[in-house]
């Protein structure tokens, strides 16, 4: 149990995957002008993930131990795949949902942060609920940084900036300090910080 | 016929130096970001990232470019990514074969190759549209402009976050090195910085057209004109 709340604590926020890995930066600069497209943009992301580390339990366990080389390509295929088979699914099923999350879900389906934590989970040898965990973990890291980003933002649009440091140039410096104070939850557990 | 030679061998060229300045892919496009800040913590490690994406990006921008007309339009996205991963894949293997350090010290960064926007983004927007040698030549531009970001983010950050270069000591004993350089923050304040750089640079380069910066940068005086 103890580990379980690591895994999570971990995931989320001591190795934040935007803000210590460097992973999903691209929707990160890119969506996060308003706070409620950064909310839901995050959800999608919590749901691309649950179905990635799905599949990609799935995979090492029964594919890929016979075929290791296959690992990259059965990833992305796999996970393009089925995510695009859920979406379709709610499609029919809630279309509320998918008005709410749809317009995110190619977006995301390939982005760094979903291969990211297939590769992680592998890596570590997470078995299935570990690797839920860790997606659950991953995916509201992900909201939480989204979500503190697109407000800075907001906030930002009204601040007198020199014109050159304008635009991407701000929004790296923020996200710099942003990591910054992130890194003060590697005190969290104590003797185990930081290396998750 | 030989001017149609020549004007050729200029538009090649010309497709080979615009990813290092006009189009820079890092400072320009701000592609491909995972990479130009995770694995930049020293230059050796930068320049390791730097060609392993070289690799990939020529293969299969080539390969790409030779298919362009097979490929039928409604899945080019799963074909492209699929030669990428095989790139990638082939990459991975390679170094942990030769260069098992660096290899170790990537992690599973050399794999999130094949997610960075600037690949997938060059097959889309050039090889599938132009034939091999102008293909080559956009891939091995770009992929020096990116090569060249990365040393530059990687070189700033191991001289103020290690207090070396290539592992070599700069300082001496008694500097003491910006911890932080090296940490995650390090990276987005490096990469920030290095923007803004840029961008005073290119709008010094605008203002006075004429001469300036051009006799030291070819590539900028090219690229700039346009």
């Amino acid at each position: 149990m103890e580990n379980m709340v690591f895994i999570f604590a971990s995931a989320c926020l001591i190795n934040n995957f935007t803000l210590t890995y460097f992973l999903g930066l691209c929707p990160f600069f890119g969506v996060t002008g308003r706070l409620d497209t950064a909310f839901r943009l995050g959800l999608a992301n919590v749901f691309v993930l649950t179905i990635t580390s799905l599949a990609a339990w799935g995979l090492n366990t029964y594919v890929l131990p016979s075929a290791p080389y296959l690992r990259l390509i059965s990833f992305i295929v796999v996970i393009a795949s089925t995510v695009q088979f859920v979406e379709m699914a709610i499609k029919k099923a809630s279309p509320a949902l998918f008005r709410a999350l749809g317009i995110f879900l190619p977006l995301i389906t390939t982005n760094c942060a979903i291969l990211g934590l297939a590769l992680f989970q592998t890596n570590r040898g997470y078995d299935l609920l570990e690797g839920l965990i860790y997606a659950w973990g991953a995916g509201l890291g992900l909201t939480i940084a989204l979500v503190i980003m697109a407000g800075l933002r907001e906030e930002n649009e009204l601040a007198k900036v020199p014109d050159l440091v304008k635009g991407t140039a701000m929004s790296f410096f923020v996200a710099g300090i942003l990591s910054m104070a992130f890194m003060g939850f590697a005190g969290l557990f104590h003797g185990s910080g930081g290396s998750g | 016929m030989a001017d149609e030679k020549t004007a050729s061998d200029v538009r090649n060229v010309d497709e080979l130096v615009k990813g290092l300045w006009r189009d820079n892919p890092v400072f320009i496009a701000v592609l491909g970001l995972c990479p130009a800040l995770a694995v930049t913590n020293s230059l050796e490690n930068a320049l390791v990232m730097g060609l392993a994406t070289t690799f990939v990006l020529v293969g299969s921008s080539t390969l790409v470019s030779l298919l362009r007309k097979g490929i039928p339009k409604q899945v080019r996205i799963s074909i492209y990514i699929i030669i990428i991963a095989s790139f990638v894949t082939t990459v991975d293997f390679l170094l942990a074969a030769f260069a098992p350090t660096a290899h170790k010290a990537m992690g599973a960064f050399i794999a999130l190759i094949v997610v960075n926007c600037l690949i997938l983004g060059r097959q889309e927007a050039f090889a599938s549209k132009h034939s091999v040698v102008p293909a080559m030549a956009d891939a091995a531009g770009m992929s020096g402009g990116f090569t060249l970001a990365l040393a530059m983010i990687g070189a700033v950050r191991e001289i103020l976050g290690s207090g070396t270069l290539l592992g070599f000591s700069l300082f001496g004993e008694s500097f003491e090195p910006w911890v932080i350089m090296i940490l995650p923050p390090g990276g987005f304040l490096t990469l920030g910085l290095l923007l803004v750089i840029f961008a005073w640079v290119k709008k010094r380069f605008e203002e006075r057209q004429p001469g300036g910066l051009g006799a030291t940068e070819p590539a900028a005086a090219k690229g700039g004109v346009a």
